[in-house]
């Protein structure tokens, strides 16, 4: 599958051809039929998988007993270096899902591709909220503030004007983003 | 008629009350009350004309079959008096010739509205106004209606249900299972406006759910209200109002019209579900726009 992610983020959605998949993921023309009906079918499964990933990544840290601010800060870590280690999972969402709106407008509208991820955002929020250790606002700012922060650092690694190693900005970005959040009481 | 059957006796005591129960008692369906009135002797109710006074309920030696209690219990004389006793003492003395107890209302129950007063904290329910020894004669635990008020056919239900078959399964807290194991969310009319997350624009519209935004506890309230509707024919969340959750413990509670939000997140979701359950849902059913739901009923 990250073959196909590859793929679709260098050349982008357009000029991806099946049998370039095809071949990309070692498989016969005829057999990757057999799994997806069309290129656009391919094209949702694929935001599913690569959201799933960092889906996973969150929920596993939103289980742990730590504060809300430690969560912030391990999964700015955990999506950096899911940037720097499979970039093409970060790059596909950015380069084809944000890209491309009209292949994933049916089916895969609002946040039905990505809703595991979204939940999981939700769950730190409303935790973080709960405890007081948030302040309360509304929704969308505070998801766009997360998200916003850590696709822009994606970005600028994509197009590889980062000075430094990735990794490196975590904890700054975090600050940022929790600053943002943060209860001031 | 046959005036020869014993006809169960009740007695309704009011404590600290605004007297809502009564008058809910008093709006039951017609043909109900009747047969309620023909199957029960009624001796005595404050607000009704009976032959017997409290006075002679708490002198004479008679045995009360019902004793029905709506109102909060103190211990204050300052507070509240009745029969020139304490209401507390009234209340040990009657239940002592009682073979059931029933809290008719949130009060009764455990204190309601009037345990936030603050000038007296001894305000309380039944259950923690009584000790052992007050409550040794009676065949039955004590029966928590909870409600604010009372659904008439609650206390009919329960009456008739222990006139034939002696006892009524209760819950933890001592509400009848039969009743008060469904949730308000029950049979609401509005239930597919909820599962597709769409929300009511304001109150008293036809139109829309009242979760998210005007505070419903109806998911999280036990009570049979859409079951069995209020006046035969409504209840607040098909009228367009919340539910309040009138029939829980917590009631009543602070901002009740509206809900608790953090950061946009509804703070408690409907009862056993997973706050991610909910939200994995919620967030899917939200991303499709179904038009008959979002368009007037009657246009
Ligand atoms: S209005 Fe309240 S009871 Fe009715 S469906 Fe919505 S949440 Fe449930
Ligand atoms: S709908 Fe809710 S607030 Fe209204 S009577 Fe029923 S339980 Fe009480």
């Amino acid at each position: 599958m990250e073959n196909a992610l590859k793929l679709f983020s260098q050349k982008g959605f357009y000029n991806t051809t099946i049998p370039d998949i095809a071949k990309a993921m070692k498989m016969s023309v005829g057999n990757m039929y057999n799994y997806f009906s069309s290129k656009e079918e391919l094209a949702k499964f694929a935001i599913k998988y690569s959201t799933n990933i960092l889906a996973n990544d969150l929920r596993e840290i939103n289980q742990m007993e730590i504060s809300s601010r430690d969560k912030v800060f391990l999964f700015t870590r955990k999506y950096l270096e899911n940037v720097q280690d499979s970039p093409e999972v970060i790059e596909y969402f950015l380069r084809v899902y944000l890209s491309n709106r009209e292949v994933f407008n049916k089916d895969c509208e609002g946040f039905l591709c990505v809703s595991e991820f979204v939940t999981e955002v939700m769950i730190l929020l409303d935790e973080g909220a709960a405890k007081n250790e948030f302040r309360q606002q509304e929704f969308f700012p505070a998801f766009a503030m997360i998200m916003g922060a850590l696709g822009g650092f994606a970005f600028l690694s994509g197009e590889k004007v980062l000075e430094k190693d990735i990794a490196f900005y975590s904890d700054d970005v975090a600050e940022n983003i929790y600053r943002a959040l943060k209860y001031e009481g | 008629m046959n005036n020869k059957i014993k006809k169960p006796k009740i007695v309704w005591l009011q404590a600290i009350t605004c007297n809502g129960n009564t008058h809910s008692l008093l709006s039951a369906n017609a043909n109900r009350l009747k047969l309620f009135l023909d199957s029960f002797d009624l001796v005595y109710h404050p607000s009704l004309t009976t032959d017997t006074l409290l006075n002679d309920l708490l002198i004479e030696k008679n045995e009360i079959d019902f004793l029905l209690v709506e109102g909060a219990i103190t211990s204050n004389k300052d507070f509240f008096q009745i029969s020139d006793q304490g209401i507390n003492e009234a209340l040990k003395k009657l239940v002592l010739k009682s073979k059931y107890l029933i809290a008719i209302g949130s009060c009764a129950s455990y204190g309601g509205v009037h345990q936030k007063f603050e000038q007296n904290d001894d305000i309380c329910g039944l259950t923690d106004a009584l000790d052992e020894t007050d409550i040794s004669y009676l065949t039955h635990p004590i029966i928590n209606l909870t409600g604010c008020p009372v659904h008439p056919e609650w206390i009919f239900q329960t009456l008739f249900s222990l006139k034939e078959y002696k006892k009524v399964p209760l819950d933890e807290k001592g509400r009848p299972k039969e009743i008060y194991s469904y949730l308000a969310h029950h049979g609401c009319t509005r239930n597919e406006y909820f599962e597709w997350k769409v929300e009511a624009k304001s109150f008293g519209l036809k139109e829309g759910c009242l979760f998210y935004e005007q505070g419903c506890r109806g998911p999280m309230t036990h009570s049979n209200c859409n079951k069995i509707l209020w006046n035969d024919v409504n209840t607040k969340t098909r009228a367009g109002m919340p539910c309040i959750g009138c029939t829980e413990f917590d009631f009543p509670r602070n901002n009740m019209l509206e809900t608790k939000k953090n950061i946009g997140i509804p703070d408690e979701v409907p009862l056993g579900v997973t706050k991610r359950a909910y939200l994995s849902l919620a967030g899917v059913a939200k991303t499709f726009k179904i038009d008959r739901l979002n368009e007037k009923i009657i246009k």
